[in-house]
């Protein structure tokens, strides 16, 4: 093979083998080139459309606005619930390389605690990775002052503005406005199954209880958007379109300020609740639970330890004893009992039965006692009620029958939710034989009905619904629904809120309304009746009957002594009073936890309350 | 000057200083465009530009520079001109330094220099020279010969680790060979060859990321946000340019930076965005214009050495463009090679400039030689 090394070198042949090899080249350019141009052809014509989208898509984000929450007023226009800007410390991971560092950065420059990193990091394992997760809310100016000087330093870490709830009278709405929150996984999952998950995109906070659960649909508005432009860091470049967010409606209370205020200050001592309503619409004016607390703490998200303090107090301050709050009613139940006993001609006007302190059943020896152990001697429904006499409506109790009663009694609304606009409401008991049955599974005994003639045993009322089912005596017949809020957005009432009185009483003589509200006049208006002391010298004329619950069993031959029992275990206070007596316009119950009779009691809370409602004018109409 | 051209003074006086005519317009043509699509890819950035027209007059001095260098001096040169690259890249395999996790460069103090830029000339000079020192068709031996001088710096600037540059330095020692004029037969053989050493290549000489961008390439989808986000947001760019683009300076996806690495390697999804599919046939016009007018001036050269040293230089310009582009619009894998005379990019625009005067050197430098 090396001989041919020598080979004279023919440059024709070579020239011709390597401009072969050159077309060849250039025809293999070519072809590469249209393998090129045919890719190219399928990208950008045959599928122009879905790389179109896709880029639109990349350069296009829609971001959701959050609507004003609508804001709630008294009855004379003063804020109870607004919005005020705070700010927060966010961080959207997708932006931020080294978590921990930027952490442990932030850390020297801001206080947050151990808690509020724990939760932030279990939000960011939670969420997407290019939402902003706040690490830190409501920033004081100096914070908000450094983070800003700082912003450089922290890519991904921002300060953001946004409208917080705020309750500027703190505790004294509580119960009755309820509060937001963050929206939890739970209410995610049911405004989901609502169909109404889109509309709170941009929306974090959602009303806890209260009217701003009640209320949450009216109050929360509608989502805006905006489709913005940004870049590969997400940045905003530029607003392509934007449609505002609908700020919620707002909402107006019938409870007045001041009434409020008075009725926190006269239960400071006591546990309970004060509710006065409008008897003949349902509008609340009052509605107090003591102990309350301040729900600006959970706007917010409360830390663990408030939150422990508040569930496991032995004031049991979280719950609404307005609406919850269930008690034995007493004898304030005994007007009711006596529209029936006349109604039923059980009883008349001229009845008159003889009181000797106590009553037995037939063939029994025990002894119901009547609060006066010497008795009232003859006793008609007039003193039966100024004086409260208690073996009076023992004596109509058994003649009337558990059925007589249960039915009339669910009929005036006791035993049934009054369907008041929030949802934490209690329907307490008006017990039936059905219902001893189906709970104790035992039959009723008259010994049962004893008791219930004086609202003792099985019968409680929330104090809510003892002056709601107070409102058929007053409205011959008619009961009414109650209701805090009377109107949507200045004025422009939406009628689906607001029911109008129900008939639910079909009364045979109307004279009997005019009886019943009589005997609760004279309990105020009387000399010895059991409320006649808490009013002497009102301004205006009212009606009442007092009620005392005992909550501990007194042997056979035992006195009550308050001071030898715990003092959880005392008599509760009750009072169901309305003025003025001929046409109320005001319906006040007092229900005190623990704090003796009734009438010495509950009886004068009832009247500051409505020293202040007509000395005020909190009743416009009149 | 016998020049065939004569009638118009501005030809004879370009041909005097050895510059191709019709190839200089192509060239300036690129070079107009690329600048043009560069201005909106660097985000209308005018330092860039700057940077970018001060880099192209130095390539542009240099290609004009190797111009007037007779093909016999370069011939003469080839081989110690390659024994000194060899010597360079063993010289930066020991005191180079590091940059992204690579040992390419050389710090001659004043300034960062890559020898590997030097073998993409003196890999095909040095086998061409070598071929063109026998008789075409090469024999077999003479084939081993120049295989040999393609594999010692092609496995040196791999270890660096730099498989682009390696892959094309050997391919443009292998285009000398297949222009000498070796069988078919061979070539298929060695293609037999090749595709058995794929796997050796897979498991012991590409490192993890290369074969991470490997499989990206098969399936870009699989990791969006990872290291498929670069080829799905440049099909993106490219797919949306649709036939005529969104407009120059209008494409979102650059303007907005979805695109990685658009003024550099993806400057081709930019172009294809905003010029549509009619700037990509216009492009592919020049860059074919261009690699047809190199392979007229090599056919039409006087020795084998010019021929096949010019033929290989075209060849390889050839696959910048095609890899390049066949990456960016998702045919190929992501291997960091730039777009030529488009891409913002410092080295290796000075050497393909380079290239092109030492063919610019050939088609000028043959009459003279004959006519004696």
């Amino acid at each position: 093979m090396f001989k041919k090394r020598v080979a004279i070198q023919d440059f024709a042949a070579e020239s011709r083998l390597f401009n072969q090899r050159a077309v060849f080249a250039i025809l293999f350019v070519v072809l590469m080139f249209s393998v090129i141009v045919f890719n190219q052809y399928q990208l950008q014509i045959v599928s122009y459309q879905d790389y179109q989208t896709r880029s639109e898509g990349n350069r296009i984000k829609v971001v959701p606005l959050a609507p004003n929450r609508g804001l709630i007023y008294d009855r004379s226009g003063i804020l109870l619930a607004e919005n005020r800007p705070v700010f927060s410390l966010e961080l959207i991971p997708e932006q931020i390389n080294d978590m921990a560092g930027t952490l442990a950065e932030l850390a020297t420059l801001i206080e947050f605690t151990a808690e509020q990193q724990d939760a932030f990091l279990k939000q960011v394992r939670a969420q997407r990775r290019f939402n902003s997760i706040t690490l830190k809310e409501q920033l004081d100016d100096q914070e908000v002052a450094i983070l800003a000087a700082n912003q450089h330093r922290f890519p991904g870490v921002t300060v953001e503005a946004r409208l917080s709830r705020h309750y500027p009278f703190g505790d004294l709405f509580t119960h009755a406005l309820g509060y937001i929150g963050k929206i939890n996984t739970r209410e995610l999952q049911q405004l989901e199954l609502d169909g109404e998950a889109a509309n709170y995109a941009a929306s974090r906070d959602i009303g806890k209880i209260g009217l701003e659960r009640f209320y949450q649909r009216e109050l929360h508005g509608t989502m805006g958007y905006q489709e913005v432009e940004v870049n590969n860091r997400g940045r905003l470049i530029r607003v392509l379109r934007s449609v505002p967010a609908v700020s919620g409606q707002n909402i107006q209370l019938g409870i007045d300020v001041g009434l409020q205020l008075t009725a926190q200050q006269i239960l400071k001592q006591h546990r309970g609740a004060i509710v006065a309503i409008d008897p003949r619409d349902g509008a609340v004016l009052a509605f107090y639970s003591n102990p309350s607390y301040d729900p600006n703490l959970f706007v917010h998200g409360i830390s663990s330890a408030n939150y422990n303090e508040l569930l496991n107090s032995r004031d049991r301050p979280l719950i609404n004893r307005v609406t919850q709050g269930v008690y034995p009613p007493a004898s304030t139940i005994k007007p009711h009992l006596a529209l029936l006993g006349l109604e039923s001609r059980t009883i008349t006007t001229s009845t008159k039965i003889w009181d000797p302190g106590y009553y037995t059943l037939p063939n029994s020896d025990h002894r119901f006692r009547d609060h006066i152990r010497w008795g009232h001697g003859w006793v008609d429904i007039y003193t039966a009620i100024t004086k409260s006499c208690d073996t009076f409506f023992y004596d109509m109790g058994i003649k009337l029958g558990i059925d007589r009663i249960s039915e009339y009694m669910h009929k005036m609304g006791f035993g049934e939710k009054t369907g008041i606009d929030i949802l934490e409401e209690s329907s307490a008991n008006m017990p039936s034989r059905g219902w001893k049955r189906a709970r104790h599974n035992q039959p009723w005994y008259p010994g049962d009905t004893v008791p219930l003639s004086i609202g003792q045993s099985y019968w409680t009322t929330t104090p809510l619904q003892l002056a709601v089912a107070t409102t058929p005596l007053l409205n011959r017949g008619k009961l009414v629904t109650p209701h805090m809020v009377t109107a949507f957005n200045n004025g422009e009432i939406t009628a689906a809120n607001i029911l109008p009185p129900r008939q639910v009483l079909e009364v045979e003589n109307e004279q009997n309304y005019a009886v019943v509200m009589d005997t609760m006049h004279q309990t105020v208006s009387t000399l010895g009746g059991t409320a006649h002391r808490a009013f002497i010298g009102a301004q205006y004329s009212s009606a009442g009957k007092t009620g005392t619950a005992q909550l501990a069993a007194i042997a056979q031959d035992a006195k009550y002594n308050a001071d030898a029992i715990d003092e959880r275990l005392r008599d509760n206070a009750m009072y169901l009073g309305y003025a003025p007596y001929d046409k109320p316009t005001i319906l006040v119950v007092v229900a005190l936890e623990n704090a003796g009779g009734g009438g010495s009691n509950a009886a004068p809370l009832a009247r500051q309350l409505m020293d202040y409602y007509f000395t005020a004018g909190v009743n416009r109409d009149e | 000057m016998n020049d065939d051209f004569t009638g118009n003074a501005r030809h004879s006086r370009l041909a005097q200083f050895h510059i191709d005519t019709p190839l200089l317009l192509g060239l300036l043509a690129l070079i107009g465009f690329g600048l043009m699509v560069l201005y909106s890819a660097s985000g209308q950035s005018i330092v860039m530009m700057e940077r970018q027209i001060v880099r192209l007059g130095i390539a542009l001095a240099v290609m004009i520079a190797f111009a007037q260098i007779k093909p016999q001096t370069l011939k003469r040169w080839s081989f110690p001109l390659f024994l000194v690259g060899v010597a360079l890249l063993v010289a930066v395999m020991l005191v180079g330094s590091v940059g992204k996790g690579a040992q390419r460069w050389l710090d001659l103090g004043f300034m960062m220099f890559q020898p590997s830029e030097i073998m993409k000339l003196a890999v095909p000079m040095a086998v061409a020279w070598f071929i063109a020192s026998h008789s075409l068709p090469p024999r077999i031996l003479h084939l081993l010969g120049g295989v040999l001088m393609c594999a010692v710096p092609t496995l040196l600037i791999a270890q660096q680790p730099d498989l682009g540059t390696s892959i094309l330095i050997a391919t443009a020692g292998v285009f000398v060979l297949f222009l000498s004029g070796m069988s078919w037969r061979l070539i298929a053989f060695v293609a037999g060859l090749i595709s058995a050493f794929l796997p050796i290549l897979w498991l012991f000489l590409m490192r993890e990321y290369q074969r991470q961008r490997v499989l990206t390439f098969l399936n870009p989808e699989s990791d969006p946000l990872g290291s498929g986000y670069h080829i799905i947001q440049s099909k993106i760019a490219i797919g949306s340019g649709g036939f005529d683009g969104k407009g120059w300076l209008h494409g979102t996806q650059s303007q907005l930076e979805f695109l990685p690495e658009r003024h550099t390697d993806f400057i081709f999804a930019v172009l294809s965005e905003e010029f549509g599919m009619l700037g990509v046939l216009i492009l592919l016009a020049i860059y074919l214009f261009i690699i047809v007018r190199c392979m007229i001036i090599s056919s039409r050269a006087q020795d084998n050495y010019s021929k096949l040293v010019a033929g290989s230089f075209t060849l390889t310009f050839f696959v910048y463009v095609f890899v390049n582009i066949g990456m960016v619009s998702g045919l190929l894998p992501v291997v960091g090679v730039p777009l030529p005379l488009v891409s913002f990019g410092g080295t290796s625009m000075v050497t393909l400039m380079a290239a092109f005067g030492v063919i610019m050197s050939v088609g000028t430098h043959k009459r003279m030689l004959a006519a004696p």
